[in-house]
């Protein structure tokens, strides 16, 4: 897949500045419907989470955490469920979409994950946390985005697959036994959205430390001043 | 190949690729007050639609040994209203109507003379909540060919001695784990768990499982759902 590259003149200083197209609006699609969608789930399920916010017993009781219903979607049981119900439809059908286009069009060679990203994970993390020198950019996305975009589609499937099993604990029997049964699967379905929380907030401080042009480029698909430009 | 633009045309270039991202601004719809509930409540549907095609007759809820069963005071005790509507036992009869061949007003031990199941099933509470109790009594399906339910009908629906009422699909009613309650534990049904006769549905959420019944009608129409189900909880809501 060879990506489009354009040169910008500037008509009336002749400044040129180049820029990558590297973001199919698939995926800008995508990304903000999943934005809204995973908002609303984390917001709803936090909720519902509030009706019994626990994972032992319901006699005796121990709460794990009072969630403040201010940080919370639905007002209610009832309500956060309609709310859940809903949109879980529309964050299945976005993922879906996602995988799919990410598969018929070749484009998830630049992002996914694979053993041979393994060695350049760790100059990454020191150039990232111990301000170690930036390993040079050979591609689109360096081996720790391509670890966290990947995990953020592993992490989609699992809260979908540990959802089904919390809401079909019969019907999906096999699922729910996979996680040790309906009582653990709801804690595994707890645990991952939290694990999502940590990567969109690792995400969020990415997304400002890049600046601007990188934001626009989720928008327009258009990247100016690229750091990687394919050849 | 690099193609030349100057900066007022890569500026509608740009224009157009954000604008063909307006469909997501339709979700927006959902923060409208007056169409945020009609929305919702089409989701929830689409999910009950979705919970009902994905109900199979044959399959049955996860069984347990006796030794996984949550003791019998550590099984929560739920009610909207009053935990104990105090029935008179002696007076209680199961009233049946709808299309049935044979209403009328049926007794506990008539009930109870149809063959007995036991089973040890996780009750799963919509807050969350989950125990494994131990349940006896008899078959909805049975109770249904014992009054001559007309096999074509949609719907059961009870009525309870707390004004509660609920709903069930008939294939529901007739899966072979629904049952008409009247044992926990191996001994009678307590006041507080719907004595003398409740609904046990190991493939329902806990609010579908109805307590202290005194109505039972057969029918093709709903004129409402349930208790919960008519202030915005899930209609088929299946396990």
């Amino acid at each position: 897949m060879s990506t489009q590259t354009i040169v910008i003149e500037n008509t009336k200083t002749g400044e040129v500045t180049e820029a990558v197209y590297e973001h199919p609006f698939v995926v800008r699609f995508c990304h903000w419907l999943n934005a809204v969608s995973l908002f609303v789930m984390v917001g709803s399920g936090l909720q519902i989470f509030r009706a019994f916010p626990s994972f032992g017993a319901k006699i005796p009781q121990k709460d794990l955490l009072h969630w403040p219903k201010a940080f919370a979607i639905g007002g209610w049981l009832g309500g956060a469920l309609q709310w859940h119900l809903t949109f879980m439809w529309i964050y299945i059908g976005t993922g879906l979409l996602y995988l799919g286009y990410q598969v018929f069009s070749g484009n998830y060679k630049q992002v996914l994950f694979a053993p041979r990203d393994i060695p350049g994970v760790w100059p990454m993390i020191r150039h990232y946390f111990l301000f170690a020198p930036k390993p040079p950019v050979r591609e689109a996305y360096n081996p720790l985005q391509k670890h966290a975009y990947t995990s953020a589609v592993a992490l989609g499937v699992l809260s979908v697959a540990t959802g089904f099993a919390v809401w079909k604990p019969v019907q999906f029997s096999w699922l729910a036994w996979m996680m040790g049964g309906f009582h653990l699967a709801r804690l595994w379905h707890f645990l991952i959205m939290w694990a999502m929380l940590a990567l969109v907030f690792g995400h969020l401080v990415m997304v400002v430390l890049h600046g601007w042009n990188n934001f626009v480029s989720m928008l327009t698909g258009w990247k100016k001043d690229p750091e990687y430009i394919s050849k | 190949m690099k193609s030349r633009i100057d900066t007022r045309k890569f500026n509608c270039v740009s224009r157009r690729e954000l604008l063909k991202l307006a469909p997501v601004v339709a979700l927006g719809a959902f923060a409208i007050p007056k169409l945020q509930k009609p929305l919702l409540r089409a989701g929830l549907g689409f999910s009950d639609w979705a919970s009902a095609k994905l109900f199979r007759s044959g399959h049955l809820a996860p069984t347990f040994v006796d030794s996984e069963l949550t003791p019998f005071n550590r099984f929560p005790i739920n009610d909207y209203d009053v935990d104990d509507p105090e029935i008179d036992f002696d007076r209680w009869t199961l009233t049946v109507t709808g299309a049935v061949q044979r209403p009328g007003d049926y007794t506990l031990a008539q009930i109870q003379a149809l063959p007995k199941v036991r089973q040890n099933t996780r009750h799963v509470c919509v807050e969350g909540w989950d125990v494994i109790g131990r349940f006896g009594g008899v078959r909805l399906s049975d109770f249904l060919k014992t009054i001559g339910a007309d096999p074509g009908a949609r719907f059961i629906t009870v009525e309870c001695a707390d004004d509660y009422y609920e709903s069930l699909d008939i294939a529901t009613a007739l899966h072979p784990q629904t049952l008409l309650c009247y044992e926990m534990y191996d001994a009678p049904l307590t006041r507080e768990h719907g004595a003398p006769l409740r609904l046990n549905i190991p493939t329902k959420v806990g609010y579908k499982q109805a307590k202290y019944l005194t109505d039972l009608k057969v029918t093709d129409v709903l004129e409402k759902v349930g208790y919960w189900e008519d202030q915005g909880y899930a209609e088929f809501y299946g396990l």
